[in-house]
Parts: structure tokens; sequence; C-alpha cells
């Protein structure tokens, strides 16, 4: 492609993206509404740990502590097939024929 | 040992003995308040693991991340006080973790949890009026080079990591399909929104960061893929107010 050509493609590319995101505030909110659900009730989540008050747990896990260490955790760790179910996936699928027994 | 080194050790090692020494407040031996201590610090590392990186928790489940948390916290220790950016090394930890290396998306998984993290933290900036982008003459534009605002993050995987976020944290998503995928993290508002980059855009946007001209990023992008479109990717760092500055 010639310079000029290759020019007016890339200046007809960035027109048509600004054609298409002509109010940005507005669509960039209405993106917000679609994935805000899953955020929802789970704004910490997205803030990370240590924003609450993470911390300042008074469970008694000690017991359990003990046990993970103890155990070499994930020596024999049965890992649950993958929560979204990947059964037709191409590449996916013959990661599952590894687990360990 | 110094002491500050046993009591360290005596933190993350609930093996070894409480130290000695320690007293309450009426000179008894505090041995239980010290166990309760190192109790809430493995409880409170393992809760930051489980908030920071929900969608790895979800996918190994409770059990399993609670034994790989009580691993990680013990081999690496907060080095900040700000919980928030804790786990940094925790996509490596599962990589090289021989019993997970037959599910190998588990790294890039994580990695795009904490890139959103650290959107989420990133400072703010001003974006660019889109107006300078459409005043600029075409050759003009061929030279000028595009910044980044500090909340914006790229991705390049190897596997379908955003759908496989997607489909753990929205319901009715699609199921993921196998392939690589790349991904654009922008915050137009508060939360750090992750989205789908068409092939080559993230080349494109590499470019970009590096300090390429748009002629030279855009070259960079259709050498690789021929069918390159640069409109989709930048309407996407437009709306996601992702741009704050061109420069020439």
């Amino acid at each position: 492609m010639s310079t000029t050509k290759k020019t007016l493609a890339v200046a007809g590319a960035v027109a048509a993206a600004l054609t298409a995101v002509t109010a940005p505030h507005a669509s960039a909110q209405a993106k917000e509404k679609c994935y805000g659900v899953s955020l929802a009730g789970d704004n910490d989540c997205a803030a990370g740990p240590g924003t609450t008050c993470a911390g300042t747990s008074t469970v008694d896990y000690q017991g359990n502590a003990w046990t993970l260490v103890d155990a070499g955790t994930c020596a024999d760790m049965d890992l649950p097939a993958m929560a979204d179910g990947t059964a037709r996936n191409g590449s996916l699928e013959p990661l599952e024929r590894d687990l360990p027994a | 040992m110094s002491r500050e080194e046993q009591f360290t050790r005596a933190i993350l090692d609930a093996r070894l003995p409480v130290p000695e020494g320690l007293l309450d407040g009426v000179a008894r031996p505090a041995g239980r308040r010290f166990s309760v201590y190192r109790n809430n610090v493995a409880v409170s590392l393992t809760e930051a693991l489980h908030q920071g990186f929900p969608v790895i928790a979800k996918l190994l489940g409770q059990q399993n991340m609670d034994g790989l948390a009580a691993m990680y916290l013990r081999a690496h220790p907060p080095s900040s006080p700000l919980m928030m950016h804790y786990g940094a090394g925790f996509p490596e930890f599962l990589e090289n973790l021989e019993q997970l290396s037959h599910l190998g998306y588990l790294g890039d998984v994580a990695r795009l949890e904490l890139a959103l993290r650290c959107s989420y933290h990133a400072g703010d900036a001003t974006p660019l009026d889109p107006a300078r982008l459409s005043a600029m003459a075409p050759q003009d534009l061929m030279r000028c080079r595009l910044h980044f605002a500090p909340a914006m993050g790229l991705m390049r995987s190897d596997w379908p990591i955003f759908s496989i976020w997607r489909y753990n944290t929205e319901p009715n998503a699609p199921k993921p399909q196998a392939g690589a995928e790349d991904l654009l993290i922008t915050r137009p508002d508060f939360d750090p929104i992750p989205q789908l980059l068409p092939k080559g855009s993230a080349v494109w946007i590499a470019a970009l960061q590096a300090g390429e001209t748009l002629g030279d990023a855009t070259d960079a992008a259709t050498n690789e893929f021929p069918d390159f479109d640069l409109s989709a990717p930048l309407a996407l760092l437009i709306e996601g107010l992702a741009l704050t500055d061109l420069s020439q």
C-alpha cells in the first residue's frame, strides 16, 4: 500500500472509531450497567483485600491450618472439573485428561 | 537467631513453639494469645487471597483454595502493609505447582484478577477529548503518539482467559471456547472493565504504549494480522476513557 493510501486508510479508521463513540460517556455507562450486574453487591471484590475488615477475623482456624500444612496439601489435591464445564471445548478438554487419579 | 526473626518464623509456622518471653498485661506467659495472633495472621491472609482471586477460588473450590493459600502465605508473607496489593506472586506460584500443571490457564486467570485490582487502585487521569483526534490532518495522525490512563491494562494470553473469567463471574455467560485471547482493561467510571480485543489490537496498543507513532503501530499490527482494523480498539479506548493525551 502506498504511503498516501495508508495515511487515508488510518484517517478513515480513526474517523470510524470516533463516529462509533460520539457519546463516549453514555456508552461507557451502558456497558457498566451490563457488567455492573455481577459486580453489584460485590464492590469489595473489585477493591481487593484489606479494603474492608479483612484481618479482623476471630474465627479459630488453627486446627484447620495444621491439617492443611501437614497433609502436604496439593500432593493429593483432587481438583474439581472446571466450573465452566468445558466438556465440549477443544483445547480445554484435553487438559482434563491428566487429572490425577 | 534474633528475637524478631524467631517471632516472625513462629508466626508463619504453627509447628514452632511460642517464642519465649511473651507476657500478657499482668505478666503471665502469653502463650495462648500468641496462638490466637498466629491464627489470625493465617486466616486473614487466606481471606485476602480468596477476596483477591475470586475466580481462582471458584475454579479450584473453597478447600483447595484454602490449602493453596496456606502454602502461599507462608512462602510469600506480605511485603507491604497495603493488603489490596497482596498476592502479586500468586499467578507464578500457581504456575510452578506441579499438581496444577494440567490447568495451564490458572496463572493467566490469576494475572487477570490481579490486573483488575491494579486498575481499580490506579490513579485518576483526565481523559483525552476525542475532538482533538478528529481535528487532526491525516499526515499528523500518522505521526502522533497516544498516552494512556494509569488504570488501563493490556493482557495477552494463550488461553481464553477473558471467557473463563466471564463465565465464572457473569450469569448466563457463554462457555469458553478454546484459543488465545487478548483483553483490554479500562476504568471509565469506578470499576475496572475487562473486554475482549479483536485480533491484532493488542499488538497495536502495545506498540503505542511503547511510544511508537500511530502509523508505525498500525504497520506493526497489520504485518501480523493483515485484517487488522484500528477503529475497533480505538473505539474501546475512547469509550473506556483510557486515552489521556496525544503528542507529535
